[in-house]
């Protein structure tokens, strides 16, 4: 029995009991519960670090397969809302649910990861003194505990999942390599590569083509889109002409709330927008 | 169709690896313990009894080098109390070699002779059945280990990492030094445990018990070899490295790193427990003393100066070590720390991976 349908199932009961929502369809166990369109539904959140509100009262609902760029300037927030979906920091105050179902304020950050949401943070991460290949061996999605791992060896499909991914990142000619070695936007390939092989549902990529060349900013892009339907992306960058690209909804954030929310060209024509940018 | 463990194991370790541990078994199972034993003492290839007795010593601190280097090198957390659980192994298995004594003490008593000296008219009740061989093992194994255990599952679910974890570990071993040193903690006080007679009613000091401590040694280091190659070839072993690496990542990607650090320290706790109730009865003694900082420390350089992160390079670190330390300790007795300092020096600054790095560095000079 696997962890997170548990929490899930416990959730579920907690809101019955609370006589809350009766959601009045089957709810698969391990599932995420994704029946009214929204995959990540933010309400109301607020954090603060020593009196600085980093987050103000932020609402913010993405769809399933939906690709959604966030920008906004320095101090946003941006960063600390990954946190907050990701379990790293708790809100204050306000609601985070996964689904209809799974409440990320009440899980760890293990547990979050084993319910769908993979991360890609804004320095590269990778395990640098392991192979290309050993670095997605971990993230594959599998059964984490250590005392599994004792005899854990990689099946015929493990293998394949691997080598399929390898080539989506175009890493297949390196797979052997040592990953610190690798350049830095192969690095960034590699991370969100290791998201992949997890498998999640909703991918969340804070300024993923950070340091890369023109021609892979591209080509990441194409990966992204590619990606969009079957998963969902939240997508944090500055690079304009790579947001043009992915094309999907933008929200703008500023001093920790939402100050705009639409297509690209409506978002840049907002009159509040452009003087956040450009400063009063 | 899948292969079984063992044969990915025999796969994943090189050819090279497997020949010298045959080499090494043959030598400390066969050829030692004959020349020790066959020949007479005037034979010019008689093994002596100090040459057994200090290759066994080294072996148990090899040993304890490797545990070391299996939560250091492969898992990045530095213990510098790993001196606790050795001593802890060591005194587990001195209560039992004190009760074998028997009434063959100075006081002639039931009681071991620091228990007379105290006035006590019977054994404390942590001494209950610690005349069972069985019972010591069991102890050897569970003390550390559970010390360890409780000690790891708070200071890892607090996340104490890097130096603030090395702190407290010293402080921890330092702490246990002073109850040890208390007479009325049960243990000796600070002439702790000496003056042993026998094993299962065989004399201590017989050739063959001590060849028999040997080879005992000997297997205990080699099975340390095997079960640490096979951590760290496993999954097991590349999480410790991913952890080592970057430890929120490793959560992110759903690993819990308080379970795999917690296992592997406390199996490294049980490994130094062991190697600690082979050491006493060869050295014939056990106090405080090994509970003490510096010899915590001196284990951590034993791992530095051979090579962290590889499992061979611990074990000629200890080896290298005490044995300038055996020839300094004889020749130059005032200048030993000099030496164990400016040996540490000069491995962090042009050895950073130690002796094992050298040869390494050799390797890829000639491909």
């Amino acid at each position: 029995m696997n962890s997170v349908a548990n929490i899930a199932a416990e959730n579920r009961h907690d809101q019955e009991w609370l006589g809350g929502t009766s959601t009045g369809h089957v709810l698969q166990p391990g599932e995420v519960d994704i029946s009214h369109k929204v995959i990540l539904y933010l309400e109301g959140i607020s954090v603060s670090f020593d009196g600085f509100k980093a987050l103000n009262n932020l609402n913010l609902a993405i769809d399933a397969g939906e690709l959604r760029c966030i920008i906004g300037p320095n101090g946003a927030g941006k960063t600390t809302m990954m946190d907050v979906i990701t379990g790293k920091t708790r809100p204050d105050e306000g609601r985070c649910f996964f689904g209809q179902t799974v409440d990320l304020t009440k899980l760890r950050e293990a547990e979050i990861a084993h319910a769908g949401i993979g991360r890609k943070f804004q320095k590269p991460t990778i395990f640098e003194n392991l192979s290309v290949f050993e670095n997605l061996e971990l993230a594959l999605k599998m059964d984490k505990r250590a005392r599994t791992s004792l005899f854990a060896w990689l099946g015929d499909d493990q293998r394949d999942k691997i080598s399929d991914t390898l080539k989506q990142i175009h890493l297949d000619a390196q797979a052997e390599r040592q990953a610190g070695l690798l350049s830095h936007g192969q690095k960034q390939w590699l991370e969100i590569g290791m998201l992949l092989v997890q498998d999640p549902k909703l991918l969340l990529l804070d300024e993923p083509v950070a340091g890369m060349t023109d021609d892979e900013t591209a080509r990441t892009g194409e990966l992204f889109k590619s990606l969009a339907g079957q998963h969902s992306l939240v997508v944090v960058e500055h690079d304009m002409a790579f947001i043009e690209q992915l094309g999907g909804k933008v929200t703008v954030l500023h001093e920790g709330s939402v100050l705009a929310e639409g297509d690209l060209a409506t978002v840049q024509a907002d009159e509040r927008v452009i003087e956040v940018y450009l400063g009063r | 169709m899948r292969t079984p463990l063992t044969i990915r194991f025999l796969q994943a370790t090189p050819k090279s690896g497997w020949i010298a541990l045959a080499v090494f078994a043959a030598l400390t199972f066969v050829v030692l313990p004959v020349l020790h034993l066959a020949l007479p003492e005037t034979h010019p290839l008689h093994v002596s009894t100090f040459v057994i007795t200090l290759a066994g010593k080294i072996m148990c601190y090899a040993i304890v080098a490797v545990a070391m280097d299996l939560i250091w090198g492969y898992a990045g957390i530095l213990s510098l109390g790993h001196g606790l659980f050795f001593a802890l192994g060591g005194y587990a298995f001195g209560m039992y070699l004190m009760r074998q004594i028997g009434r063959d003490g100075s006081y002639q008593s039931d009681l071991p002779d620091f228990m007379v000296f105290l006035d006590w008219k019977e054994l404390p009740w942590y001494w209950i059945g610690s005349d069972s061989f069985l019972w010591a093992l069991f102890l050897v194994l569970v003390v550390p280990g559970l010390v360890a255990f409780i000690f790891g599952f708070f200071a890892f679910r607090s996340r104490i990492k890097g130096v603030y974890f090395s702190i407290i570990t010293q402080a921890l071993t330092f702490a246990a030094m002073l109850l040890f040193f208390r007479n009325e903690t049960g243990f000796g006080g600070n002439n702790g445990f000496t003056d042993f007679k026998r094993i299962l009613g065989y004399s201590i000091t017989s050739p063959e018990m001590r060849v028999t401590l040997f080879a005992l040694s000997a297997a205990l280091l080699m099975c340390t070899l095997l079960v640490g190659r096979y951590l760290v070839v496993s999954k097991f072993g590349r999480v410790l490295a991913a952890i080592r690496d970057a430890e929120s990542r490793t959560m992110f990607l759903g690993y819990n790193p308080l379970w795999y650090k917690l296992a592997i320290w406390t199996f490294s706790a049980m490994l130094c427990g062991l190697a600690g109730a082979l050491y006493v009865p060869q050295v014939g003694i056990i106090n405080p003393g090994e509970m003490s900082p510096a010899n915590s420390i001196e284990i951590a350089i034993w791992a530095a100066v051979g090579g962290r992160g590889t499992l061979i390079g611990p074990v000629i670190g200890a080896a290298i070590v005490n044995l300038s330390k055996s020839f300094f300790t004889q020749t130059f007795p005032d200048y030993w720390l000099f030496f164990l300092g400016a040996l540490f020096v000069a491995v962090t600054l042009w050895l950073p991976d130690g002796v094992a790095g050298l040869w390494k560095r050799w390797k890829a000079s000639r491909a």
